[in-house]
């Protein structure tokens, strides 16, 4: 142990802890930009720096390792002065008209500004990046003038998704962090994923703001109907600033009827029939028709990864469309049809942990109710908003149940919102169709948990299924280039672009390893108390297979839940 | 004044690419008496000859050993730094060109010390066109049996590799070349852990200047006792001095520590030409400090220049006369930093523009008294706060520059016509 005096308080800490975790252990807070408890030290944006006594120069508490005797001061009138100038410094190439910002009230460099004291105009000149906004892509904005440079989305793009869309580029005072050639986003490989939008500190990377749409719809009088993602009740209410793992199905329910939507379904039922329609392609994949392992194909971020990295793996996706677009191309056919509405006044808006979501909506072959499937999908960072714009306090709102006659999701549906979900979800069904019953037990632990690549092995009456599921890019690579290598062992495999799944999602609100713990707690948690717990004892899949679509993989169910993919190698160019 | 020279003894004397030359001269006879002794002997002569690096901060060089020695990683590098980016500095060049072999043998010497089996030479973009002879003189040496397996049957391997970077000033800091060798953009990284722990590829590595491992050789063949008897009692040896701008004689000169700085300008290079006045003097290249007319009665060693607020750093001493401006000499300096910052903090990223905004503003004449505080303010900030060297040294010329010549920036600031500056497009009275 190390003992050493921070602000006159003697701390003893363990050896190697920085001076920051230290002062924090002290309930001493430090200001920060550039470090984020999930990623690398980088030590960049300077302006964690303190007074150590016997130095010169003022270190940085995020990569200082406290030593024995060392007395420092975090907040003396010389480290005062330095975070002044270094944030006068930043604010010289920062726009200061915060009150049009996205991030404005969220942001971290505003944060710390008020923090420390940053009343007065600064002194030095004005000067801003003259690159143009980016807003190509239709799920994540770019906005030059305002990066500091804090490299956090760099290493999340690099080492969580292993991709590396952007970088630095230029030096100095030009230094800016962009795509390779300076392309627009959406020409670029990027995946939509969303992991640098949740780390950015400022409003330089935001998600791309759909809400003026909806309101727009609600005025020209289109019937709204609206999907909730499953992971979307545990982490909206965080968004609100409730605590992280937060449940508010029914509160969710309410406040998106109250903002006009007028039927609210639940994406639950829609992940039971993405499990009756996957189960049933890999149970006849098994049987031999069709390239095993086959791949799950419920993560946009992941499919347009696989399209773009390796485009001629694609025949191991399954070719079942995500929970959203099946829902989406039933809602202007079967729901239209029961409901008396015509498809064309229907705008079909759905409510995702995701911005990968809003590109995969506007894909041109998710047209098979021949109109547009699903017309916005909302972030929960989005809906987060438009419900403090609608003035509704969420906290205390009433509890409404879901519409019929899709609202009624099973737990199997539920769980798709952690890593591991679809792959346990899909063991349940495929288990009971297969031997005839239930699994003993429905938590399915090998699958779960936040391990990198998760493996099992599942006996159906004598036939061993081997499975593996990966969330974050990095670690679905290592499943790819199995499958690569013709050497994966794999029959089934269950991919999520984000880390932890869609509750680590790019469209909640910030995240961090800890609060995603928390959701992940949370959605297990809420779907051991469900009554129905397995996909195919859902009696709105019973009525939707009787009386709409016939069977599981019905020519009926293959036009509108089944898609095909397309060759994007060309963006690697 | 008589030169001294132990480091350029060979200097046109011999063919820098033949290693036999060099042997004849006496060559290699420090890695021959190396090799006979153990690692901690070594680092005791070089820590009894009080050599202290030659790049710019003044370490000891024998405390660089130790670390690297006692690390826990089997895997060591030694890593010749010839990135010789500092404006005005060729003393590195001159060694590279004319004796490279003294430079293969300190690294030998350094490699057995620190038991380091590779090095590298990173050599500066715009002297590649030295690699060719650098290239043949390792060869010749390797033929001779000094460098490469089982170096004259010691059992002791060494391998001298070359890199080059592609020419950026930072490159020249230590953590920012490993990042360079190792193929990665040039940015410096944070401290610590320190290089001699977690340098390149993240193994314990000994980085040296040029001039540093050349000191190497002469040390180990003569003895510390011999070494110790150049010099000043802190800073022992001779040093190459680059002496360039306002002098009748200008190049590269070996004169031991301590040498008087004014005695060099007026003795040795003959004064100022044009029946000029000098004006104030740079020491350490561009990241030294500006001190004027009456402080350069000034031993110059390693810890007197440090104590009048500049460095001795690299020994470049550029001369002023007094048809220069003292505010346009910093603002050139500035604009050097502010475009060869490589952009990872933000002190040094935005405040070498800020810096050189404020200071152009008192150039031009525009400048007000509470510019001035500003300057001393964000230039504190750098030098407290940067990440690395490059940041810390924007600072100096500022700092020090305001300290001796705040009369010049005062007349500056009230106006008074500056011809230098008015030719730069400032104000004219």
């Amino acid at each position: 142990m190390i003992h050493l005096t921070i602000d006159h308080q003697a701390v003893c800490v363990e050896e190697g802890t920085t001076i920051l975790d230290a002062a924090r252990q002290a309930n001493i807070s430090i200001p920060t930009l550039c470090y984020h408890e999930d990623q690398q030290v980088k030590a960049v944006c300077r302006i964690c720096v303190v007074e150590v006594e016997g130095q010169t120069l003022l270190p940085t508490a995020c990569s200082t390792p406290v030593a024995e005797g060392m007395v420092v001061h975090t907040a003396s009138p010389k480290v005062l002065l330095a975070r002044k100038n270094i944030l006068s410094l930043i604010f010289a190439r920062h726009p200061q008209n915060c009150l049009v910002c996205q991030k404005s009230g969220r942001c971290e460099l505003q944060k710390v500004a008020q923090d420390v004291g940053m009343y007065k105009p600064i002194s030095y000149d004005l000067e801003l990046r003259a690159t143009p906004e980016d807003n190509s892509s239709p799920s994540i904005r770019r906005n030059h003038q305002k990066c500091i440079l804090c490299m956090r989305c760099v290493e999340a793009c690099e080492k969580v998704q292993g991709l590396h869309i952007m970088d630095k580029e230029n030096r100095g005072f030009h230094t800016i962090v962009t795509t390779p050639y300076g392309k627009k986003l959406a020409d670029t490989s990027c995946i939509n994923c969303g992991q640098c939008v949740q780390v950015c500190p400022t409003g330089a990377l935001t998600i791309h703001d759909d809400t003026g749409h909806i309101y727009q719809q609600i005025t020209v009088g289109k019937t709204l109907v609206v999907q909730v993602a499953p992971s979307v009740r545990v982490t909206l209410a965080e968004a609100l600033g409730e605590e992280p793992g937060t449940v508010s199905t029914g509160r969710l329910v309410t406040a998106l009827k109250r903002l006009g939507f007028h039927y609210v379904f639940d994406s639950d039922f829609s992940a039971d029939l993405t499990i009756m329609e996957e189960g049933t392609e890999l149970l006849r994949r098994l049987k031999g028709e069709g390239p095993l392992p086959m791949v799950t194909s419920c993560c946009p971020a992941w499919v347009k990864y696989c399209e773009t990295y390796a485009p001629e793996y694609t025949r191991h996706l399954s070719t079942a469309k995500s929970p959203q677009q099946m829902f989406g191309a039933l809602i202007k056919t079967c729901f239209a049809e029961r409901a008396g509405l015509n498809p064309k006044d229907i705008c079909s808006v759905s409510i995702m942990p995701c911005t990968a979501k809003k590109f995969e909506c506007k894909r041109s072959e998710m047209k098979d109710s021949g109109y547009q499937d699903v017309d916005y999908a909302l972030t929960v960072q989005e809906l987060a908003r438009m419900i403090q714009s609608g003035g509704i306090c969420f906290s205390d709102l009433p509890e409404t149940p879901f519409d019929d006659p899709f609202g009624l999701g099973s737990g199997a549906g539920l769980i798709f919102g952690a890593t591991g979900g679809v792959m346990e979800a899909a063991l349940r069904t495929v288990h009971t169709v297969v031997t005839g019953r239930p699994m003993e037990r429905l938590e399915y632990e090998p699958v779960r948990g936040f391990e990198g690549v998760k493996e099992a092995a599942v006996d159906l009456d004598g036939t061993v299924v081997k499975v593996a599921v990966a969330h974050g890019m990095t670690n679905a690579k290592k499943l790819l280039d199995q499958i690569r290598t013709g050497k994966s062992p794999y029959h089934f495999i269950e991919i999520m672009a984000c880390p932890g799944g869609c509750i680590g999602g790019g469209g909640n609100a910030p995240r961090t390893w800890k609060k995603v713990e928390a959701r992940k707690e949370a959605i297990y948690r809420a779907e051991k108390d469900l009554p129905i717990r397995q996909s195919h004892e859902n009696p709105a899949i019973t009525w939707i297979y009787e009386n709409y679509l016939g069977e599981p993989n019905s020519p009926l169910a293959h036009k509108l839940l089944h898609t095909k993919y397309v060759n994007r190698q060309d963006l690697l160019r | 004044m008589e030169e001294l020279h132990v480091l350029l003894k060979n200097r046109g004397k011999i063919r820098a690419t033949e290693a036999q030359d060099y042997v004849d001269a006496g060559g290699y006879e420090g890695l021959r008496k190396a090799l006979a002794m153990s690692p901690e002997e070594i680092i005791e002569v070089v820590k009894k000859a009080g050599l202290r690096g030659r790049g710019g901060a003044g370490f000891p060089t024998f405390r660089k050993m130790e670390f690297t020695y006692h690390a826990d990683d089997p895997v060591r590098y030694i890593v010749c730094n010839a990135d010789e980016g500092e404006p005005g500095t060729n003393k590195d060049r001159i060694l590279l060109s004319s004796d490279p072999c003294a430079i293969f043998e300190g690294m030998a010497i350094a490699a057995r010390a620190v038991d380091a089996h590779v090095g590298f030479i990173y050599l500066r973009a715009e002297y590649s066109y030295l690699m060719p002879t650098l290239e043949k003189a390792l060869l010749s040496s390797k033929k001779l049996g000094y460098i490469g397996k089982d170096i004259l049957g010691s059992g002791f391997d060494f391998e001298i590799k070359f890199r080059s970077g592609a020419g950026a000033y930072v490159c020249g800091e230590e953590t920012a070349l490993f990042e360079s060798i190792e193929g990665k953009r040039g940015e410096p990284r944070f401290r610590p852990p320190f290089p001699s722990l977690k340098g390149l590829f993240g193994k314990p590595t000994m980085l040296n200047n040029v001039e540093t491992l050349a000191n190497l050789p002469p040390i180990l063949k003569n003895g510390a006792d011999w070494y110790r008897s150049i010099g000043t009692d802190n800073s022992p040896g001779t040093k190459l001095f680059t002496i360039c701008g306002n002098v009748n004689r200008r190049g590269i000169f070996e004169f031991p520590m301590g040498v008087n700085l004014k005695d060099l300008i007026y003795d040795v290079c003959g004064g100022i030409p044009n029946g000029r006045e000098l004006l104030a003097v740079q020491t350490g290249g561009t990241s030294g400090a500006i001190i004027n007319a009456s402080q350069i009665d000034m031993a110059l060693d390693i810890d007197t220049v440090s104590a009048s607020g500049g460095r001795l750093g690299c020994g470049t001493i550029l001369v002023i006369d007094d048809s220069n401006c003292v505010v346009d000499i910093v603002l050139n300096n500035l604009d050097f930093f502010r475009d060869e910052s490589c952009g990872k903090c933000t002190p040094c990223r935005e405040g070498g523009t800020q810096l050189y905004n404020l200071v152009r503003r008192i150039s031009e004449g525009h400048g007000t008294i509470r510019d001035l505080e500003s300057i001393e303010s964000l230039a504190w900030t750098l030098r407290t706060t940067s990440l690395c060297g490059l940041g810390h040294s924007t600072a100096v010329p500022v700092l020090s520059g305001i300290q001796n010549f705040r009369d010049v920036y005062l007349h500056h600031i009230d106006k008074d016509f500056c011809p230098v500056c008015a030719q730069e497009g400032g104000h004219r009275k």
